[in-house]
């Protein structure tokens, strides 16, 4: 990795809920075209950091850059910001009222102000990109899982965000239908995106990934290339969960 | 013992006597009706949208007036701003009164349905949303009431055709509409076929606004 000047730099960054502490001073550097996979049990706060990198969350403190801006600042153009960051949730969240080509053009007519004509021609690169121009006229209900995923991936794409934020993508997939959506999400890789993932799958951080993080009770309780982190760990608490995720 | 009957419910006579009259009121109620539903929808779902946004003391206030509207009789509000309002200087007339009234209340219960819409959509709807750019009107206009408006309009059609008929309580004070042309009818002719001609009226109104609500409820029910 080259030593530029991170797409996404997190400092310190503290978060609760009433009185429960979420986040406990997370640290997290995103280079260029970097792939980073984050792992860590349930509660660990994994989503809220996701969630907190684009302000669905308001964190307590810290500071969160996206490229050269501070997001955090008072002032500061959220809507204008969350274009240039991508979500993919598990759910998907696809508008049910819209198409495939709604879906992927909302944000590109209403809020880049496109004219129809300019947005689904974007609409459809995108589409093609996770190879479901095909499927443009279709319901999300006439999609199967794994499609209506790539659909969501179509919908941030379409925006052309500097890094896109995946929110364990696949888990709520059936087991046949996870390999479609992480294909897509390894070309992605391929073309150059910088990517945060939250996902439990291990063989996908093991291929892709250029760094896992591992999250415990709030904190990174350590961070390293995939083959350290699953073969080597520092810490046995990472080796412990690591097997109750092979076991299913 | 028919011919009785005939006479009295069905007096021929009597009957082109008063048409007439009777179309005059099926116009004034067609036209209170149409300006109930319209005004009262249309403050409804604004009302819905404001509470959207969740401002404390405005949604305090939007829920206790709500509640007062649904609480109360449509006659005891319509006779209250007839009668009552006139001793403290602001007059208007029976029609006014009578949609003003009805109006409010259908505002409060479309209010209730809307927002019971709203809070149907799920959090990830607002969540994907927002997480393209798009503002909080943004997604409440593009994605979250095109949902809740389709979940809204069985129990909405339903609630707008109780209000609806209330536009027959527009009689007690006189508005020109079907039911007070027809009992006015009946006490000039000492003869009950104008009431007779007066709930033709009415079903020749409403039954196609039932059949259209049941219509709307089955088409809505499959869909999502
Ligand atoms: N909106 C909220 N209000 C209150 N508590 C919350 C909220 N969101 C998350 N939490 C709590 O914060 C903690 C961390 O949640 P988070 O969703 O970030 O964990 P996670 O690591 O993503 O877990 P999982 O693997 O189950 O998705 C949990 O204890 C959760 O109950
Ligand atoms: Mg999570």
């Amino acid at each position: 990795m080259s030593d530029s000047a991170p797409i996404l730099d997190v400092r310190a960054l503290y978060k609760s809920f009433g009185h429960l502490e979420v986040l406990k001073g997370i640290d997290l550097q995103v280079k260029p075209r970097e792939l980073v996979f984050v792992i860590g049990p349930s509660g660990s706060g994994k989503s809220t950091l996701l969630r907190c990198c684009n302000r669905l969350e308001e964190p307590n403190s810290g500071s969160i850059r996206i490229e050269d801006i501070d997001i955090l600042a008072p002032g500061v153009d959220i809507n204008a910001v969350r274009r240039r960051i991508g979500m993919v949730f598990q759910s998907f969240n696809l508008y049910p009222h819209l198409n495939a080509l709604g879906n992927v053009t909302l944000a590109l007519r209403k809020v880049e102000g496109k004219t129809r004509e300019e947005a689904e021609s974007l609409g459809i690169q995108a589409l093609t990109r996770v190879g479901l121009a095909e499927k443009a006229k279709s319901f999300p209900n006439e999609l199967s899982g794994g499609q209506q995923q790539r659909v969501a991936i179509a919908r941030a794409l379409a925006l052309e965000p500097v890094i896109v934020l995946f929110d364990e993508p696949t888990s709520a997939l059936d087991p046949e239908l996870v390999g479609s959506v992480l294909s897509v999400m390894r070309e992605l890789r391929e073309s150059g995106m910088t990517m945060v993932v939250v996902s439990h799958e291990m063989r996908f951080a093991q291929s892709a990934a250029d760094r896992v993080i591992f999250m415990d009770d709030g904190r990174i309780l350590e961070q390293g290339p995939p083959e350290q982190l699953f073969n080597a760990p520092d810490h046995p608490r990472i080796q412990e969960f690591l097997r109750t995720i092979q076991a299913h | 013992m028919l011919d009785r009957l005939v006479d009295t419910f069905f007096n021929w006579q009597v009957m082109s006597e008063y048409l007439p009259k009777i179309v005059e009121g099926f116009v004034i109620t067609i036209q209170l009706a149409l300006a109930v539903v319209v005004s009262g929808i249309a403050c409804g779902l604004v009302l819905a949208m404001v509470r959207s946004f969740r401002m404390r003391p405005v949604n305090f206030l939007i829920i206790g007036v709500v509640d007062v509207l649904r609480a109360l009789p449509p006659l005891v509000i319509i006779i209250m701003f007839y009668f009552a309002l006139p001793t403290v200087g602001i007059k208007m007339s029976a029609f006014v009164a009578t949609w003003l009234a009805l109006s409010l209340v259908l505002a409060a219960f479309s209010e209730e349905i809307f927002w019971a819409g709203i809070l149907a959509v799920p959090k990830g709807q607002w969540e994907a949303a927002r997480s393209t750019g798009l503002t909080f009107l943004q997604t409440l206009r593009f994605v979250v009431m095109p949902q809740a408006v389709r979940i809204t309009i069985p129990p909405l059609t339903n609630r707008t055709i109780a209000i609806t008929k209330g536009t027959a309580l527009g009689a007690v004070v006189a508005v020109g509409e079907i039911l007070y042309q027809a009992q006015t009818a009946y006490s000039f002719s000492y003869n009950p076929s104008p009431l007779t001609m007066g709930a033709i009226a009415y079903l020749i109104l409403f039954i196609p606004v039932v059949y259209f609500g049941r219509w709307v409820e089955t088409r809505f029910a499959w869909k999502r």
